[in-house]
């Protein structure tokens, strides 16, 4: 029996050798959420771990979000272009002056006819390289960009549909691809396929296949749905962010327990949102979790259609006062932040709200009292979730936890939980709509780094299904107007300053209730260091290193 | 047998109408909106128009059918609308990583399914009989992801011996037989053969018991034949049923597990309709389905024709 012991104890070990062995010096692994590799042709899909893992590390924007910070606010900074400015005559017009001596992975050079390029390959329809399935992903987050002009090799003319001063911070989402490497491609395309729309779509699997973009990581190796290999640019442009990594290796592990395991097991080195159970292990067994507030937001966005509850504004003050949000940060191990608005407290848009969010149950019901609700007499209201989802933390724990907090303060609530992308889709249309089913209240999370998606979407009585998410068809002219201040506020001073004074108007109005930030968690060995978590969606993998 | 082929052969071509019907049918009856994969939920509605446009959603569905199947009868199952790759490579590449995982499987379950189902059927209510019993029905019984999840945290987490994930030590395009990649294999083929062993030790079991049970047994034994003997001629009566059993275990495995092969993240077709269905990528999604319908018809009448040759009673039928 000690022999068999002995043997299999040996064999075991033999076997954990060879696993360590096969891992080179300087080479990260990563256990993605996502079930496919974000594409990988420069505007990546699978949301913001898209922009994550395919289009920061191997693309350049024009300009580029701070990432160096884990506690101050992450801003906008130069990238790609060194500067910019909107002309005065005519505020439609943005002149970006570009870095000098920039090249693709491929050696041909960065330059005003590369953006020029970039900007057709999802806005001019009539372009030979314009790609239909890139621009879903692209045009949403530049909604107003229109078109662009090369002035000189150095210099480009960006022209907006309106005067918008979130163009800046929507050029973040345009990923600068190749040109001359993509038209390679292009002509490897097989003479036998004469159409060009179907030569160009061919060209871009192609490019998705073998990638040139600026970045600071290059593609060596892509398997669809199994692995991407990245390795260092040593020839990026910006010294200080040439990767420490030698090599970066993403796999696709939808399933969190899998995810875990492979971590566990050493099968990867570092995984994004591990099973919230396995937290404790993973903590006792050595292994770093990290965490830190993003700009999302865990709401219930409310119906001010006809004959919504939601309309009195001290039933939606009463709602706010009486969630307990550092509770429901106990039943969730920690991994959330309590929100007090779309921004917090210190971030340039939070602005100075007089109504304070907190949990405050006696001031809830003292609020709903006086709007006609008691304890015998609660209101009932509906909210409409999903069960899992992108961004939507643990939904049906959450919301079941605000249904006890609620009845305490003369709430009825009622849980309408429908499969995600349904619910993705139902926000389209609007608590008018039928697919409402009744519900005034719905239950869909939302990135908040940039001021359209974070607060204009959702304010702006123009953007009412189906135009955009202004699901509860939410109508205040004063708030249209501050919307329309804040994008004509050209200097980034002003420009915060006008968010700031929107933002506050908003919580004062209750215009959400506001639950949650997550907070990213991810787990990953001692092995990884020089690892920074800033206050987003994004991080930095160059800083990153392997010992 | 040629008639019989034939016959069979033309009966295929109703039922893969039939399948193509109901898996078009089916994803585009489910809820939700088959761009979400591409567009944003904020994505302007004039975006979101002439992206249906040029997806071919805004036309109607008999429409859209007779597009689709139009190209189906050439080999063309479209291009996948999240990734832009055309479905048939996608699913190509998932089937052979499907198909490996499920050979194995099914040759795991066959193989102890049958020595349950034998050694069990032969000592009947003997001890040997209960434990067999005892095991197919915990095999048939048991969650096969809680088993999986099982065996991943006893020999790749708690004894780190075995992969956790993956189809190999790079990918599932470099595959070889040997140790580095096999050892990847051997935790998601137990996990996917407990439910035909299970089965097959049932069937088989049955089956013994009953051919026991036969006259021509007793003729047997009154010819003087040992027990060997005897056993072999158990064996080549309950074949035919036992390898049906095992064909159509096959076609079930053939389908892939969604739950194992993303419990395993082996990039199979249960990978790849897990990734469909939660990105709305409907012609990933009805070509996938087709495909694997398909398969199940073809090993069903694969199953039928060897049945057939080797139980000549079937032919006469």
């Amino acid at each position: 029996m000690r022999r068999i012991t002995a043997a299999v104890t040996a064999a075991g070990a033999a076997l954990a050798i060879q696993a360590g062995a096969a891992q080179a010096q300087g080479t990260l692994r990563i256990g993605m959420t996502a079930a496919d590799i974000p594409k990988t042709h420069g505007q990546p899909d699978q949301g913001f771990e898209g922009n994550r893992f395919t289009g920061i590390p191997m693309y350049d924007g024009l300009t580029q979000w701070d990432l160096s910070s884990a506690d101050k606010p992450s801003v906008l900074l130069p990238a790609l272009a060194t500067e910019w400015a909107v002309s005065d005559a005519d505020k439609t017009k943005w002149v970006f002056k570009l870095r000098p001596g920039v090249k693709f992975h491929d050696g041909s050079a960065f330059n005003a006819d590369a953006v020029v390029w970039n900007v057709e390959k999802v806005l001019k329809q009539d372009a030979v390289h314009f790609d239909a399935s890139q621009v879903g992903v692209t045009a949403s987050r530049m909604p107003t960009l229109r078109s662009a002009r090369k002035i000189d090799d150095l210099t480009v003319e960006l022209t907006t549909a309106q005067p918008d001063s979130f163009l800046p911070i929507n050029l973040t989402n345009l990923f600068m691809a190749s040109p001359a490497h993509w038209q390679k491609k292009f002509d490897a395309v097989p003479a036998s396929v004469a159409d060009p729309k179907e030569r160009a779509k061919q060209a871009w699997v192609a490019f998705a296949a073998d990638a040139s973009g600026t970045g600071p990581f290059k593609m060596e190796r892509f398997v669809p749905r199994e692995r991407l290999e990245l390795v260092k640019n040593a020839g990026y442009y910006d010294a200080k962010r040439v990767p420490k990594l030698d090599r970066l290796v993403l796999l696709p592990m939808p399933e969190p327990n899998a995810r875990t395991a492979a971590l566990l097991s050493g099968q990867v080195d570092w995984v994004e949102a591990p099973a919230p159970d396995a937290l404790p292990q993973i903590r006792q067994r050595g292994f770093t979790v990290t965490a830190n507030a993003q700009p999302h937001v865990w709401p219930w966005q409310f119906s001010f259609a006809d004959g919504s509850p939601w309309l009195d504004k001290r039933v939606r003050q009463a709602a706010n006062l009486c969630v307990d949000r550092p509770g429901m940060k106990q039943l969730l191990g920690g991994m959330m932040e309590p929100a007090v608005g779309t921004v917090p407290p210190g971030h340039p848009w939070w602005g100075n709200p007089s109504f304070q969010i907190k949990y405050d149950p006696a001031a809830a019901r003292a609020l709903m009292e006086a709007a006609g609700f008691s304890k015998a007499k609660p209101l009932t209201v509906k909210v409409q979730t999903s069960a899992s989802g992108s961004g939507q933390m643990q939904p049906l724990p959450m919301n079941e936890f605000m249904q006890q907090n609620l009845a305490d303060c003369h709430f009825k609530v009622e849980i309408d939980v429908i499969e995600w992308n349904t619910l993705f889709t139902n926000w389209r249309k609007g608590a008018k709509d039928e697919s409402a089913r009744g519900a005034n209240a719905i239950n869909v999370t939302f990135a908040a780094m940039d001021p359209f998606f974070a607060m204009a979407r959702f304010l702006d009585s123009k953007m009412a299904p189906p135009t955009s998410n202004n699901w509860g068809f939410f109508n205040n002219p004063e708030f249209d107007k501050m919307v329309a201040d804040a994008r004509v506020a050209f200097d980034g001073k002003d420009r915060d300053a006008a968010l700031a004074k929107l933002h506050a108007r908003a919580v004062d109005e209750a215009v959400f209730l506001w639950v949650a930030h997550d907070v990213g968690p991810r787990a990953m060995t001692a092995k990884v260091k020089g690892y920074v978590q800033p206050k987003s969606w994004f991080i930095d993998l160059t800083t990153v290193s392997m010992q | 047998m040629l008639i019989y082929l034939i016959r069979r052969l033309i009966f295929v071509l109703p039922i893969a109408l039939a399948v193509g019907v109901v898996c078009f049918s089916l994803v585009h009856i489910a809820p939700g909106d088959p761009l979400v994969s591409i567009l944003p939920p904020d994505a302007p509605q004039t975006l979101v128009e002439q992206m249906r446009k040029s997806y071919g959603f805004d036309q109607p569905m008999p429409v859209q059918f007779g597009i689709w199947l139009g190209k189906v009868v050439t080999g063309d199952l479209g291009t996948s609308i999240a990734t832009s790759r055309p479905v048939a490579g996608e699913i190509g590449k998932a089937v052979g990583n499907t198909l490996l995982l499920a050979m194995v499987a099914t040759l795991i379950g066959f193989f102890f399914g049958c020595l349950f189902g034998f050694v069990a059927g032969y000592f009947r209510d003997s001890v040997i009989d209960r434990i067999a019993v005892t095991v197919s029905i915990l095999g048939v019984s048991v969650p096969h992801y809680w088993l999986g999840m099982v065996l991943v945290i006893c020999f790749s987490v708690l004894l780190p011996w075995l992969p956790a994930t993956g189809a190999g030590p790079g990918s599932s395009a470099d595959w070889r037989w040997d140790w580095e990649h096999m050892r990847h294999l051997i935790l998601p083929a137990i996990t996917m053969s407990v439910i035909p062993m299970g089965i097959i030790t049932r069937t088989v079991r049955a089956l013994v018991g009953d051919i026991l049970s036969q006259e021509f047994v007793d003729a047997l034994r009154a010819k003087g034949l040992t027990d060997g003997g005897i056993f072999r001629h158990v064996v080549k009566n309950a074949a035919p049923t036992a390898l049906a059993v095992m064909g159509l275990q096959l076609g079930y495995l053939l389908g892939g597990s969604i739950l194992i092969e993303t419990v395993f993240s082996w990039p199979g077709t249960g990978f790849l309709l897990n990734s469909a269905i939660f990105q709305r990528d409907l012609p990933l999604l009805q070509g996938t389905i087709l495909v694997l319908a398909m398969f199940f018809v073809a090993v069903n009448l694969v199953v039928d024709v060897v049945q057939t040759a080797l139980d000549p009673r079937i032919k006469r039928g």
